[in-house]
């Protein structure tokens, strides 16, 4: 029997001070979750740590020479990612501007009443779904359904509108469209889902709002709700382009992999994911320290972006207060 | 044939060339100083009557408060004179409402145009998420103004007596004000498109008392531009700026909970000398 410290008569057996092993439970439940919080912030730093030493020599060999040269030869010992870094945010961008657009307009049709409730729920939940199918399964549908679908559309538009610079060379296989098209679909359940998020943290009142000024339905979602959820979405928006920004195996599949930098659509490219993915397998010890190199500047980009992001939505409080 | 230049709606005019072809007649039997005329027969929320009998006539230039006990339909009707009910699932509005010489509840009548020349400011404050300057302006941007911007968005900011306050932060945002700023911004926001009718719901109730004299005082200042339907929990406050009220109370008598106006008299002889037995009792206190 445990004594009581506060000394309060307990002869109702109704409260209890805590016993010895609850304490211990709890004590070793906060001793639990301090640990596995250094354990992963350690790890993270370790990683980073680990990485920019293996880059250290390259970085050191190279500088920042490496940022804008654009040749990569093993044998030569020449190496610049440049074409990697324009391919990583060129396709970046383009499924951002894509993938940002289906996934606003699909958080303003799934928020704003124009389904029943249930619907908008089961519709939510599977656009959620298309972010638990594999990367390496979007590459294979990529590769054999997306490709020879729009092939003739692609070379079509290169036949006839060829001196834009976008479409001024002929898809041949993977390219830049295919790639982004992809990575699109695959960012857009992260827009969605946040940009959701901050359109149903807008209080109805605010809605009321709107409709007490004479504002039609789309007035309201055009002047009322799209400003109010817009740090929201502005944060989705750096999320899902922070997230295309590190994808690896689907870009590696369908983007071509060739290292030229061009602004038209159709034309094989690569990204610093994709390079690494390909290149590291038969790296010598030499060229590790290159990729690693390579590998420090695609964590900076991920990094700041996603920072970037988190600020952002902390900062709206992700839609309206 | 715009009524006023402030408040057009596109719609109106398309579905309907109202004031001249659909209502002629209706307003010759308007008493000249009504400026709304709220004939409620029923009110239903899905299958539920809400309020029933009802009829409230809207004073030009003048304010008129509505009363009663909590739960009795004094918001229903208030948000039925600018159809605001329209977007509750299952609302039901039977009867009339005159307005300038038609019935809003015409068929041909959009809700959106009837909101717009009937302003509304709601029990929470609701400024948009905008600056203090483009929350005034929404309603004038939204109607097409094609005047001075920033001379209509002062004028509105003084008729709703906050401009000292905040001419020097209109770029801010309309939600970093107190909240009797903030509900003072919505009233300026409301009469920015100088609509003819204005409705409030218990606009005082999320503020202060300091907060409340302030928006009193500018409700009687209002009325002689405006005409004001105001909803109130509280008695002394229908004294103070109401010069017409409207007494609502439930009935239980047939099993539901129906909300009814008792009776409606000018202020002063409604208090003083009520005819109904209800009214007595509820202004005496006897059950709130
Ligand atoms: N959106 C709604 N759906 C269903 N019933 C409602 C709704 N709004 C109000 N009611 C009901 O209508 C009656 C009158 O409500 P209300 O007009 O808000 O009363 P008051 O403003 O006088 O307190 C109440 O019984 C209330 O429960
Ligand atoms: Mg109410």
């Amino acid at each position: 029997m445990v004594t009581n410290p506060l000394g309060l008569d307990d002869s109702s057996g109704l409260t209890q001070p805590p016993s010895a092993g609850d304490i211990f439970v709890n004590k070793s439940f906060k001793a639990l979750t301090a640990f596995f919080t250094w354990a992963t912030i350690l790890l993270l730093a370790y990683i980073v740590f680990k990485i920019g030493s293996e880059a250290l020599p390259a970085v050191s060999k190279y500088g920042l020479e490496f940022l804008t040269s654009t040749t990569w030869d093993v044998n030569e010992g020449k190496f610049g990612i440049l074409p990697e870094i324009w391919g990583t945010l060129y396709s970046s961008l383009l499924a951002l501007g894509l993938g940002g657009f289906f996934g606003i307009a699909i958080a303003i049709f799934l928020t704003q009443d124009f389904l029943p409730y249930r619907v908008e729920m089961v519709l939510k939940n599977i656009i959620e779904l298309l972010a638990a199918i594999p990367s390496v399964v979007y590459g294979l549908w990529g590769i054999f359904v997306l490709i020879p679908l729009l092939r003739p559309m692609c070379n079509f538009l290169n036949t006839n509108f060829g001196g834009i610079p976008f479409f001024s060379t002929s898809l041949s296989g993977p390219g830049m469209f295919p790639a982004a098209l992809v990575l699109s679909i695959m960012i857009l359940p992260t827009v969605a889902a946040i940009s959701q998020d901050a359109f149903r943290a807008i209080p109805l009142k605010t809605k009321e709002a709107a409709f007490g000024m004479g504002t039609t339905r789309w007035e309201a979602i055009l002047r009322v709700m799209i400003p109010t959820a817009s740090g929201g979405i502005f944060g989705a928006l750096v999320l899902g382009f922070g997230r295309a920004l590190g994808e690896t195996m689907a870009l590696a599949m369908l983007i071509g992999n060739s290292n030229k930098i061009s602004l038209s659509l159709f034309a094989p490219g690569n990204t610093l994911a994709s390079l690494l993915a390909l290149n590291f397998p038969e790296a010598g010890n030499h060229e590790t320290s290159v990729l690693m190199y390579a590998a420090c500047i695609l964590l900076l980009i991920t990094l700041l972006v996603n920072i970037a992001g988190a600020f952002i939505i902390a900062k709206t409080g992700s839609g309206g207060k | 044939m715009e009524a006023t230049p402030l408040s057009t709606s596109p719609t109106t005019q398309e579905t309907c060339n109202c004031e001249s072809v659909c209502f002629v007649g209706s307003e010759a039997t308007l008493p000249a100083d009504v400026a709304l005329d709220c004939q409620v027969e029923k009110i239903y929320y899905g299958d539920f009557l809400a309020v029933r009998d009802s009829y409230v006539p809207i004073h030009k230039n003048q304010i008129t408060g509505f009363i009663g006990p909590s739960g009795c339909g004094k918001s229903t009707v208030l948000k039925s004179i600018n159809r605001m009910n329209d977007l509750i699932r299952g609302f039901r509005f039977e009867g009339k409402v005159h307005f300038h010489g038609m019935d809003i509840y015409d068929k041909s009548v959009d809700p959106v145009s009837v909101r717009r020349n009937i302003g509304m400011v709601f029990q929470q404050p609701n400024p948009f998420a905008l600056s203090i300057y483009e929350n005034v302006a929404f309603g004038l941007r939204l109607n097409r103004f094609k005047g001075d911007m920033d001379e209509q968005v002062e004028k509105a900011l003084r008729g709703a007596a906050i401009w000292d306050e905040v001419k020097n932060k209109l770029k801010n945002n309309g939600l970093s004000l107190s909240g009797g700023q903030q509900q003072r911004l919505c009233i300026a926001r409301a009469i920015a498109t100088e609509p003819r009718v204005l409705l409030m719901d218990e606009p005082c109730s999320a503020l202060d008392p300091i907060a409340t004299r302030q928006i009193e005082e500018l409700m009687i200042q209002l009325k002689e531009k405006y005409t004001v339907a105001i909803v109130t929990h509280n008695m002394q406050q229908a004294v103070r700026v109401a010069d017409q009220t409207a007494f609502f109370a439930v009935d239980i008598s047939s099993g539901g909970r129906t909300g009814y106006l008792v009776e409606m008299a000018p202020t002063k002889e409604l208090f003083e000398n009520p005819q109904q037995k209800l009214t007595k009792e509820y202004l005496h206190g006897d059950f709130s």
